[in-house]
């Protein structure tokens, strides 16, 4: 038998192993280091600048809720933003309710806050007031769908602190993989991992984790359209819930851009004058 | 010679000609001698390799396997979990000495458990007093819905007059989070299990557990009790676990006991205590490649088939040393127990699994569990009884010290006794089973679950704790449809169910009621300023959708009304919480239940209360239904056999009597003794059944012998039976019984019921052939002539 051979290749052996192991180590410890928070921050921060600008938009909406049974039921609404350009602010909405009939007619105004508590109002037709709600619900479910406020409210650089993960396939696109951890106390997540499409910046897929840190729900975003050569819209947004085998399906008309809504609009006054 | 001594003559041919199968069963064991060492080989083998399966069993931790995927409660269960939301829960309850909850100190702990258990596995939700989501008017157009004790906020005396008010006013709280007398909190932890592996339970649990002994060393004033479905969950698998490492050594000190006084043999208690663990072994092997899950119940199957088992070795042994002592040389005597036992053996065995096997009949897998492994492992048994056990003594040294023959005095004394008295005893046992037998229907059926376990079980202790000073763990909920989508605004359904939640909070069996009509309440007087006056429901549709539109944005991650309204708005579910009723009483309310919701609700008809405790309540009932057709079938099946093997359709249809008479004796006296039962009633009969024959066939199979091969008359043939087995069957009763009377011992009550009727019954079983039996016979078969059994000729003849 040859000796020197047989040395030489258990020596090559362990330099792999060692190389490997290295490696590993190497590859874990470079998780979470100041240049991937950097780098995850600068794609939020390219997110929101290409986001920027629009001014104002209007679509219709139906959202589908399905739970394990396969029972569901419809909602339709009606979604008007109104940007805030303040980076400190996040942007005002107005929600009208057209279907179940019960509830039409029902407008909601909100006007997002970062890290605290939202103001909202709501006006209730059948009572014909107004009422101004005082909450902690921006954890909580949005008409008792799957999506909660959190997920719907408008990107704002500040909601979140940022890791780039690593860079991966998503479909046909290339995609970023960013973790984002929701800087507002009450939030019902521990954390987010986005898939954000690496050529438009459009955040394609989300998992969101509960606050034991599992897997509770999965948002994937799709049928996108460019609306003034800029701005990318979703008009369909499809989140299942893990935990509780539920679904909700968002499926929006085409936006108006820019119709002249203003501040003055955006107030709680003209809840009442809806229709 | 006359004709009729011809034939007697032919008659003893015949009979011997039959046990013709003798020369095959010593051709089998002269073989089972030569190829000793290669038969020990293959056992030990054959027990590794069935052995290595035993790493595949696992303890299942879900309380759903009591039901079978058919089960009707089960499915609408499912169906309601699937609607609304698919929950378990762990409740966490304490209780401060100095008996008030609301100080600062112990509202600023719940608020921290609660943000905590959020934390446990699989949580989905977490209801405590601190986190109530209270809403009130503040001026005149603001709503503001909040945790009932805000997060970070120092409570001054105010702030806790303030929650003391609206928490002991509150109908969702009350009763549910806090007591009534504001001495007892609790944090309501919902799980949703994944249900795909065993370890989400323990997992959950251990979170849970490390959480409340967390509480414990802070604040030490306080009692911490953990109760819930995970609880009880978690608790099977514990009583499985407690009944396999108590009960198994318990099983094989006293086997080893059995075995020193009956055998006086180092070497045939070796390879006696080999079969059994061979045995068992093999059994719950053979389950572990088989994929089967450890349930309480099938958790007692290895105690049970070392009971079973052990006799047929000690029959074998104890006619090898007999043989010996008698002057016979070792294999002559291996020889010569074959010879004798071989078919005894094979039957009591077959009846046995009969009786196992009809478990399949059991709605309740575990009960299927039960049966087939106590089947295979008594299959294996026999197996290695009648090659591994005489291959080892082949081998081993046996010596024996000639003695003298053990006169059975006793037994020829008892024999004369009943022979002297059999009227008196025909009649006295009569009327003895007809007493008892009246008494059978009045037993109850109960199953309330924390009574499976005994005060040994932490969930036991804790559940009790929990219902003396708060809440039970016991359920009903009623899922009540609208009609229509969104029907649930709709003010007169909202009435009915107003009123439905009413009537419930009347019933005595009721502790509290959570209801989506309260809310409503809340909602509309919130909508008013907070004026009490507006404590009602809205009266009209489009305002109640409103308002539940407006409270459900308003509400935080995880307090959601999912869980009460289904995603159509065109249900409710109702949740009553009860006191520690009995299962008859639970079924009576539903019973109530569903005629008050017929009469008051539009499309009302045949609504069933659903939830654990409902399953639990009509699961013996289920079970016993089930088992009828199964015990029947065993029955049958068993009696057939006896025919055969007593080649006598009328000593067949004679050993009915012994057979059916204990089980009824037994439910008899339970129902003096203990008076209620669970789910371990249903399959008492047909497992016992498959035991208690072998004494029959035993006594039957000599008195026959004594009849037609000695010419022996009724009486005589009852002696001969008594002297040759009556010390026997004696014994091995003895042992059935003292291996039975172990499972009483278990912390699991289905088992320990299971063991202790199965128990008695052996006993019954053992006066019916003693005390009965011989009366029956002599009654039947004595008033013909002496010398000449006609039957029996005429049997033979056949």
């Amino acid at each position: 038998m040859n000796t020197s051979r047989y040395w030489s290749g258990l020596i090559l052996a362990l330099l792999i192993t060692g190389a490997a192991v290295g490696l590993a180590i190497l590859s874990n410890k470079a998780h979470a280091g100041p240049a991937e928070d950097q780098k995850g921050l600068e794609i939020a921060q390219e997110i929101d600048r290409r986001d920027l600008g629009f001014g104002d938009s209007k679509t219709e909406m139906e959202m589908i809720l399905t739970n394990r049974t396969g029972e569901s039921s419809t909602r339709k609404l009606r979604l008007e933003t109104l940007e805030v350009p303040d980076s400190e602010e996040g942007d005002k909405s107005l929600t009208i309710f057209d279907h179940p009939r019960d509830i039409k007619g029902t407008a909601f105004l909100s006007f997002t806050k970062i890290l605290e508590p939202d103001d909202q109002w709501l006006y209730l037709p059948a009572l014909k007031r107004v009422k101004r709600i005082s909450s902690a619900n921006k954890s909580g479910p949005f008409v008792g769908s799957e999506f909660a406020y959190e997920d719907l409210t408008s990107f704002e650089v500040a909601k979140y602190s940022y890791t780039w993960l690593r860079d991966e396939p998503c479909g046909e696109m290339d995609c970023f993989v960013i973790e984002r951890i929701p800087q507002y106390e009450r939030s019902g997540y521990s954390k987010q991992i986005a898939w954000v499409d690496a050529a438009e910046y459009r955040i394609v897929k989300v998992d969101f984790y509960d606050r034991k840190d599992t897997l509770l729900k999965t948002l994937e975003s799709s049928e996108w359209q460019q609306y003034l050569d800029q701005y990318w819209r979703p008009h369909r947004m499809h989140m299942v819930n893990h935990q509780t085998g539920k679904e909700t399906t968002l499926t929006f008309q085409p936006y108006q851009f820019r119709e002249g809504v203003n501040e003055a609009n955006f107030n709680q006054s003209r809840l009442a004058r809806l229709r | 010679m006359s004709a009729r001594e011809d034939l007697k003559e032919n008659l003893i041919g015949a009979e011997r000609a039959k046990h013709a199968g003798d020369t095959a069963v010593v051709a089998f064991a002269n073989w089972v001698i030569r190829f000793r060492w290669i038969i020990l080989l293959l056992s030990f083998i054959g027990a590794m390799a069935a052995g290595f399966g035993g790493q595949f069993l696992d303890f299942s931790t879900n309380y759903r396997v009591f039901f079978s995927k058919d089960n009707p409660q089960l499915q609408a269960f499912e169906t309601m979990q699937d609607t609304y939301i698919r929950e378990d829960n762990i409740s966490i309850v304490l209780h401060p000495d100095h008996g008030d909850v609301f100080t600062p100190e112990l509202l600023a702990a719940v608020r921290d458990l609660t943000d905590k258990a959020w934390q446990i596995p699989y949580t989905t939700r977490v209801d405590s007093v601190t986190n109530f989501q209270n809403s009130y008017a503040a001026g005149e157009d603001d709503l503001v819905v909040e945790d009932l004790v805000p997060l970070d906020t120092p409570l001054d005396e105010a702030d806790i007059t303030r929650i003391r008010e609206t928490a002991l006013s509150e109908p969702l709280i009350v009763d549910r989070l806090v007591s009534p007398d504001a001495d007892t909190v609790s944090v309501n932890v919902t799980v949703t299990l994944p249900l795909e592996t065993e370890l989400e339970v323990p997992a959950a649990m251990e979170h849970a557990r490390a959480l409340a002994t967390e509480f414990r060393e802070t604040y030490p004033g306080v009692t911490v009790a953990v109760t819930g479905s995970v609880a009880l969950n978690h608790a099977f698998t514990e009583a499985s676990v407690a009944d396999m490492t108590n009960l198994i050594p318990l099983m094989y000190g006293i086997l080893l006991l059995v075995m020193v006084v009956l055998l006086r043999s180092i070497s045939g208690t070796i390879s006696t205590l080999l079969v059994i663990a061979f045995s068992a072994v093999t059994a719950m092997g053979i389950s572990g490649w088989l994929g089967v899950q450890l349930t309480p119940p099938s958790a007692i199957a290895p105690t049970i088939i070392l009971t079973l088992a052990i006799a047929d070795s000690i029959h074998i042994l104890v006619s090898m040393v007999g043989g010996m002592r008698q002057g016979l040389g070792k294999r002559e005597a291996i020889v010569e127990s074959l010879r004798i036992n071989f078919q005894p053996v094979f039957l009591t065995s077959l009846t046995t699994v009969i009786g196992f096997l009809s478990l399949n009949f059991s709605d309740a897998p575990p009960f299927r569990d039960l049966g087939n492994i106590t089947a295979i492992g008594v299959t294996a048994a026999w197996v290695y009884s009648i090659l591994f056990l005489p291959a080892a003594m082949a081998i081993l040294p046996v010596r024996v010290k000639p003695r003298e023959e053990e006169t059975a005095t006793a037994m020829d004394k008892l024999a004369g006794f009943v022979i002297g008295n059999r009227k008196a005893l025909l009649f006295g046992m009569t009327g003895v089973v007809v007493v008892l037998g009246v008494l059978v229907p009045r037993i109850e059926l109960n199953d309330q679950f924390v009574k499976y376990f005994d005060r040994s079980i932490e969930f036991r202790r804790d559940t009790d704790y929990a219902m003396e000073n708060l809440s039970g763990i016991y359920q009903a909920q009623w899922s009540l449809p609208a009609g229509e989508s969104g029907g649930v605004s709709d003010p007169y359904y909202l009435q009915t169910v107003s009123d439905f939640t009413d009537w419930l909070r009347e019933r005595d069996a009721v502790v509290h009621v959570q209801s989506l009509s309260d809310i409503f309440k809340r909602l509309n007087k919130n909508m008013h300023g907070d004026d009490p006056a507006y404590y009602a429901l809205p009266d009209e549709k489009n305002l109640a959708a409103q308002y539940l539109l407006l409270f459900e944005m308003s509400l935080p991650y995880g307090l959601d009304l999912n869980n009460q309204i289904n995603v159509d708005k065109s249900s409710v579910r109702i949740v009553a919480t009860l006191e520690n009723i009995t299962t008859d009483e639970l079924r009576a309310l539903d019973d109530e239940a569903k005629s008050w919701l017929e009469q008051r609700l539009a499309g009302g008809s045949k609504l069933d209360a659903s939830g654990p405790f409902v399953m639990f309540a009509y699961i013996a009932q289920r079970n016993i239904e089930g088992m009828l057709l199964g015990t029947g079938l065993a029955f049958l099946l068993i009696s057939a056999s006896l025919v055969v093997a007593l080649r006598s359709f009328r000593l067949g249809l004679i050993s009915l009597v012994p057979n059916l008479v204990p089980p009824i004796m037994a439910f008899g006296l339970w129902s003096v003794l203990v008076g209620e039962i669970g789910l371990a009633s249903s399959v008492v009969t047909a497992t016992s059944l498959g035991i208690i024959v072998d004494a029959t066939v035993h006594f039957l199979s000599k008195y026959r012998r004594a009849r037609v091969m000695n010419g022996e008359d009724a009486e005589g043939a009852v002696r001969y039976a008594f002297s040759t087995v009556g010390t026997a069957l004696w014994v091995t009763t003895a042992i059935l019984v003292a291996g039975f009377a172990i499972l009483s011992l278990s912390s699991f009550q289905i088992n320990s019921a299971l063991g202790q009727l199965t128990a008695i019954t052996l006993v019954m079983a053992l006066f019916a052939d003693f005390l009965l039996l011989p009366a029956i016979l002599i009654l039947v078969d004595g008033r013909k002539r002496k010398d000449v059994p006609d039957a029996a000729l005429a049997q033979a003849a056949e």
